[in-house]
């Protein structure tokens, strides 16, 4: 039945998803842009109660993670498997540690009592209600994305080492990885809109 | 079906050089945005993350090296997403 | 001609047999089948519920159920035709069984993703009736605009949670449809050789993978919202609920589109045949289905006219919306111009999509009344609303589902029905259709509300009259569905063309086989090109 795998094909199926993820995270942009516009000096105060250090050092990270993946397929292409597999290692490490600074960073916001529904946020002023909320409902999601990512670079380490991914066939690696920039591109847009709001 | 289209690899080095490209535009944000520069900050702050995006996307995700279908498709998303949030300031900023 | 065994007889993958063939198959045209059967039970669901409402206001006061009832039961109508029938009909059934026919492949390009997607529509039905049975009926309408739908105590959660799994699977298909067209068509089919229902399949298909994720983010958003008060609709805390709309429409406007699209590319299909004349205009049918899908996304407010937005918006998205209907009339001008001096022969699926043309035509022009911020203020939220889009849906889409059914049921089983039967049941569902909600543009230009439980004395003769109207389309339907059955007493006798089409489905046998094609299929430089069928048929244009 399949006379021939067809990689672009499978590539192409990819993207498309990645369209409808794009989207997804832009019906949240829409809610950003007209209540940024609405009350630019609340955003601007919430941001500076966000960590400055905690989303400069995540978006490094992110970036690291998603260069060790390009890497990661450049090694494959290549023939060296134990390049791509450390790469690949590095890249999941980030993932994680990405999480953890996230879990500190909302854990720290909601022992302060600033969390949806909380008396301290309904307390504030509506402009700082919705930069939180939307704070936590953005950023939750991007979290969740990444875990999903997580789960697909593991796949895709397990099937580099295992040799299933080979220089001829590698698309579940290139696969994962676009998955894995996709997230790291919407982070790239997520951290200024947040942390460095003015 | 499909043929194999000849498979491009990026070199270790043009990466690299991506990496610290954005590691740059990172800082180059962080300090725009110390400077007041009033309604203009949250452009600038788009603008650079813009750049960033499109260095992920066309390296990172070797972009550069894809057919026309997945540029015009991608740039057909981003229509649909400009069109999205902007359509809706017809209401927002005239209300 | 039955020398080779239809997929009917060969599973895919082949080691299963039985219900398990079925319902861990690969194959593209039993999925689709699979679509058929669970669709036409929702859409029988659904009639059955409208014709529950029409008949509880055929009369004023109470008729038959208390107002909490009604408002769970239009609900559920909405809700089910929409997501479980409308948006998927044509798409599932006939893109999945024929787009790769159309094209020449032997599937789809992601098999098992075809099947996740039917599975994902199969447990999204199933989470909209486990709504059902737990705290209470859903009542907010099919729109579930806040803040009723946040605040309300029955269990919207886990009807807008079904909704989310449905646009996923909707999603899925769409993202199928379009790698399978641009990777798998057979060499020599280039874009301007595709069939026009594949064409609009494909317009669809971006609508789909594009617009679907908008509303699945809102659903998510009233979900967290009713678990989380997060408050970004909620106008005390900051929140704008006119924001909800906005995104709700970003998706249902082009949704509408996903619905109505492929019903024309149904039509496109059918009127050449039956007129044996090419299709008139070919490439401006191709463009108007990508304009009305690139122009469907840009006038989404036109549904808000009076939700308090500004007039800046009512003017521009009304002024938008009047460029959407230049595509649409462009494609009912082709499909009456191929008409125009053709060989006509008359058989049910052409008298369906005649019918469709009709109603469709008043349906879209009813939506200009609408579309014009003007007349909308006046007969915002009435029946005219519920008229219009029962024309273009029903009417339109609705009906191209009927007309498919009948073009190609010959094709997917290889039977062909009683034509007398399926005149029958078509009349008494067109005449019954214009019966039933042409009293209703009358009721809305009075100024009946839409989904009100009951009414003033003026509106009993309309509302008596549109319950009368109900009946024959129940009737209508059930005649027709009871004759398609019927036809499964018949040999499996259908030829490979048994109305002389061009397009690669019917170069293949009734029921196809398991690949699809005997041998290669040959694909022609023009995919309407009746030359050879008019000489076959010549000169009375009799056959079977």
């Amino acid at each position: 039945m399949k006379a021939s795998v067809d990689e672009t094909g499978k590539k192409m199926g990819m993207w498309l998803f990645l369209y409808t993820e794009i989207i997804l995270f832009g019906g949240l942009f829409v809610l950003y842009a007209v209540y940024f516009s609405r009350f630019t000096a609340d955003f601007i105060q919430g941001g500076k109660q966000l960590s400055l250090f905690f989303g400069a050092f995540n978006t490094v990270i992110l970036l690291l993670s998603s260069f060790t993946v390009a890497a990661s397929i450049t090694a494959v292409q290549k023939g060296q498997k134990k390049a791509a597999v450390m790469n690949l290692l590095v890249s999941i490490l980030c993932g994680v540690v990405f999480l953890i600074n996230k879990y500190v960073e909302w854990g720290e916001k909601i022992h302060h009592g600033i969390y949806p529904n909380s008396d301290t946020l309904t307390g504030m002023s509506s402009g700082q209600n919705i930069f939180f909320g939307l704070y936590y409902v953005i950023t939750g999601l991007h979290g969740l994305h990444i875990i999903i990512g997580l789960i697909l670079l593991l796949v895709a380490l397990f099937a580099v080492s295992s040799g299933r991914v080979t220089a001829s066939r590698f698309m579940l690696l290139e696969n994962s990885g676009l998955y894995w920039h996709l997230v790291d591109l919407i982070w790239i847009f997520i951290f200024p809109l947040f942390y460095l709001v003015i | 079906m499909g043929h194999q289209p000849s498979q491009h690899i990026i070199e270790y080095k043009t990466l690299g050089l991506v990496f610290i490209a954005l590691l740059a535009m990172t800082g180059v944000t962080i300090a725009a945005s110390t400077i007041d520069l009033g309604k203009l900050n949250v452009w600038v702050a788009l603008l650079i993350a813009s750049v960033k995006g499109s260095l992920v996307l066309l390296y990172f995700m070797h972009m550069k090296y894809e057919s026309r279908v997945l540029w015009l498709s991608f740039l057909t998303t981003v229509f649909f997403l400009a069109i999205m949030i902007s359509f809706t300031f017809w209401d927002i900023a005239f209300r | 001609m039955k020398a080779t065994a239809s997929f009917f007889e060969t599973p895919e993958p082949a080691r299963f047999k039985g219900i398990l063939s079925w319902l861990i198959t690969l194959d593209h045209k039993r999925i689709g089948l699979m679509y058929l059967f669970v669709i036409l039970f929702w859409f029988l669901l659904a009639i059955f519920l409208g014709g529950l409402i029409r008949l509880e206001l055929m009369f004023e006061g109470q008729t038959i159920m208390e107002p909490e009832i009604y408002n769970s039961v239009f609900t559920l109508h909405g809700v089910i035709m929409i997501f479980l029938f409308i948006i998927p009909a044509l798409p599932a059934v006939f893109g999945n069984f024929f787009l790769p026919i159309q094209i020449g492949a032997d599937d789809v390009f992601f098999p098992k993703l075809n099947l996740l997607s039917w599975y994902l529509y199969i447990l999204g039905g199933i989470v909209a009736i486990i709504s059902l049975f737990s705290d209470g009926f859903p009542d907010t309408g099919w729109t579930f605009y806040v803040p009723f739908s946040i605040s309300t105590n029955t269990n919207v959660s886990t009807a807008v949670f079904a909704a989310f799994i449905l646009g996923m699977a909707s999603m899925l298909t769409g993202l199928n449809f379009i790698t399978t067209i641009h990777r798998m068509r057979r060499p020599g089919m280039g874009w301007m050789q595709m069939p026009l229902f594949t064409w609009s399949l494909y317009a669809t298909s971006w609508v789909q993978l594009l617009a679907t994720p908008v509303v699945s983010i809102t659903l998510v958003l009233v979900i967290l919202e009713r678990f989380f008060s997060v408050g970004l609709f909620d106008a005390t805390r900051g929140g704008d609920p006119i924001l909800y709309q906005h995104l709700f429409w970003m998706y249902s406007h082009p949704a509408v589109y996903i619905m109505i699209l492929p019903g024309m590319g149904v039509i496109s299909e059918i009127i050449p045949v039956f007129a044996r004349k090419s299709i008139f205009g070919y490439k401006a049918i191709v463009i108007s289905s990508l304009t009305i899908a690139i122009a469907g996304s840009l006038v989404w407010a036109h549904h808000m006219y009076t939700s308090g937005m500004s007039d800046t918006a009512v003017f521009v998205f009304s002024l938008l919306t009047f460029i959407v209907a230049i595509p649409s009339a462009i494609k009912v001008f082709s499909w009456v111009s191929t008409l125009y001096k053709g060989s006509i022969e008359m058989t049910p699926p052409l008298f369906l999509s005649l019918c469709f043309i009709y109603l469709f035509s008043v349906g879209g022009l009813t939506g200009l009344v609408l579309g014009a911020a003007g007349p909308d203020i006046h007969v915002h939220d009435t029946h005219f609303v519920v008229a219009h889009f029962h024309f273009t849906m029903f009417g339109g889409t609705g009906f191209a589902f009927f007309a498919a059914l009948h073009y190609w049921w010959p094709k997917m089983f290889g039977r062909m029905y009683n034509f007398k039967a399926a005149y029958i049941g078509a009349i008494l569902l067109t005449g019954g259709f214009m019966f039933h909600y042409v009293p209703m543009f009358v009721l809305g230009l009075m100024g009946m509300p839409r989904r009100y439980f009951d009414y003033l004395p003026q509106f009993a003769q309309g509302n008596f009259y549109a319950g009368f109207g109900a009946v024959f389309i129940i009737l209508g339907i059930v005649i027709m569905m009871i004759n398609l059955g019927v036809s499964f007493k018949r040999e499996r006798d259908a030829a490979a063309d048994p109305w002389g089409g061009t397009t690669l489905e019917w170069m293949t046998p009734s029921p196809p086989p398991l690949h699809n094609f005997v041998g290669e299929p040959v694909v022609d430089k023009y995919p309407y090109d009746f030359t050879r069928v008019v000489a076959k048929h010549a000169p009375g244009g009799q056959e079977d």
